[in-house]
């Protein structure tokens, strides 16, 4: 029941764009009829090499995206616990948060060419940052008696890391990575707008170049789909990693 | 000597008002091996700092705190904790909790399950094994602390006021079980509270604080029998409370100067 009241507007909507299209309100070299958008996908996904774009993107999206879970953690961590870490990179992680990552990807292209490379290290930076943050505010907001009874009970020294804070700040961790995750498809469909031989975005590029709007209005909702099922997935991991939360 | 012996310490904190915050003032407290003394004192006198120094948790500004003639200077598995809000490893189930400290001592997983058996049984936690703490009451959790810390075995209890956040029922039911565990297992206890009646139902020894700062106002021997009527303790908790309701109200009531205290 709660699916289809989920649902229902999405359904709707799509009705009335259909409607609005018959019924020649919107011209369709400006915004292609939903049913011509699926007949695009159908022919794109005959064509043969959709699923490679995905899967070069896929690829792409989650080396970014576990170099940042790597890499923001550590740092995050390191930040919380160590005095020196919080000086040298609070003033950086402050002035670049609000820096649209997307802007770099010209500049990430020039250093890292126009292969992989480009691609994943702009997914990496798009997603460091809130995992970073996130992991910072979860580790300082652990409860310091949670740390007295891990070293009453014999704990000490850099296991307490990885024993008491991390699993502590697993929730702001993991809804952290939440949004790390969303904005890393943002970050690779505009890196593979730019310059690209192969990608989700770059098929969705080329394709409008071609003038083939209702193939590319399907690649878009390839990755609407792609970016759905994405969080969904990741919903259901969260709360079973996080299932000693639950209430009832 | 005493098994544990606190020798002139003092917690001094630096806080943002201008004169820093004396929690404790020179303290001096011998406590026997397996004995149970309770510490009774109004809120706010530095009752528990004391508990966390001996504890190793934080270290005194003054004065030094041994056990068994060795220096206090960080916590071990040699004395146990068990907190007012009970702080259990919410992502561990109850078994998880109780044997969080065997698998840090290293012991294998069979002898593992037998000795947590044994404590969650103790603490009449059977069938709630495989549950996470936040189904748990707050009785509940405060019996999975209590097994959490006794399944290591540790020479020395330290509680600080660990039923201070239950029901009247629930307490009381807790105070007769801990006072039973501790008789029969040859602990030495050190007890916090602000209940007065708690502190003389539990302990062999009371100490009574003063209010800020922190010093040690008298310390009362109770000699009462186990199956002692509920009258007897109330007289003793009486008398207890006579010496402590001065203490009270300068806790209570915002405090003249240090100075003008020593002069009254």
């Amino acid at each position: 029941m709660t699916a289809i009241r989920f649902y229902t507007p999405l359904f709707l909507l799509v009705a009335l764009w259909q409607a609005a299209a018959m019924g020649g309100m919107i011209s369709a070299e400006l915004l292609p009829s939903p049913s011509a958008i699926i007949s695009g996908l159908v022919h794109l996904a005959s064509g043969g090499d959709l699923l490679t774009h995905v899967g070069v993107s896929i690829y792409r999206q989650m080396a970014g995206l576990l170099l940042a879970v790597i890499v923001g953690v550590t740092l995050g961590v390191g930040m919380a616990q160590v005095a020196w870490v919080r000086d040298v990179f609070e003033p950086v992680v402050r002035i670049t948060y609000p820096l649209p990552k997307s802007a770099l990807i010209p500049l990430l292209i020039l250093w890292f060419g126009i292969g992989h490379n480009s691609k994943i290290f702009a997914v990496f930076l798009g997603c460091l940052l809130p995992v970073v943050v996130s992991a910072f505010n979860g580790t300082r907001g652990v409860n310091g008696q949670l740390v007295w009874s891990a070293r009453s009970l014999g704990t000490r020294g850099i296991r307490l890391l990885w024993k008491i804070y991390f699993r502590a700040a697993l929730p702001e961790i993991l809804s952290g990575l939440r949004i790390a995750l969303a904005l890393s498809f943002t970050l690779l469909v505009s890196s593979e707008f730019l310059i690209a031989r192969a990608g989700i975005g770059y098929l969705i590029q080329s394709l409008g170049e071609a003038g083939d709007y209702s193939g590319m209005f399907a690649g878009i909702l390839i990755v609407a789909l792609i970016g759905f099922t994405a969080d969904r997935l990741y919903v259901k991991f969260m709360n079973w990693m996080l299932r000693w939360q639950d209430q009832g | 000597m005493a098994y544990i012996e606190v020798a002139g310490v003092s917690k001094v904190y630096q806080g943002d008002t201008p004169d820093p915050i004396v929690a404790v003032d020179l303290v001096d407290l011998g406590v026997e091996r397996n004995s149970i003394v309770t510490i009774v004192g109004p809120s706010g006198c530095g009752k528990s700092t004391l508990l966390h120094m001996i504890g190793g948790f934080i270290a005194p500004s003054t004065g030094e705190i041994r056990m068994d003639g060795k220096r206090i200077d960080a916590p071990g598995p040699d004395r146990g904790i068990v907190f007012q809000h009970f702080a259990l490893f919410p992502w561990m189930t109850v078994r998880g909790n109780v044997e969080y400290g065997l698998v840090e001592k290293g012991i294998a997983k069979a002898e593992r399950r037998d000795i947590s058996q044994h404590y969650i049984d103790m603490v009449k936690l059977t069938g709630f094994e495989d549950v996470f703490p936040n189904r748990l009451s707050g009785g509940m959790q405060q019996r999975v602390a209590l097994a959490r810390m006794l399944a290591c075995d540790p020479d020395t209890l330290l509680m600080d006021e660990p039923f201070g956040a239950l029901d009247a029922q629930t307490r009381v039911i807790m105070q007769e079980e801990l006072r039973e565990i501790c008789r029969a297992s040859n602990k030495t206890v050190l007890f916090v509270t602000h209940d007065v009646r708690e502190a003389v139902f539990l302990g062999e020894k009371v100490v009574v604080m003063t209010a800020r700062p922190g010093r040690i106002k008298t310390v009362l021997d109770i000699d009462l029998a186990d199956d002692a009527p509920r009258l007897k303790v109330d007289e003793k908790a009486d008398e207890i409370w006579d010496i402590l309701r001065d203490e009270v109200i300068k806790a209570v009531v915002p405090g003249p100067r240090p100075t003008e205290r020593a002069a009254g």
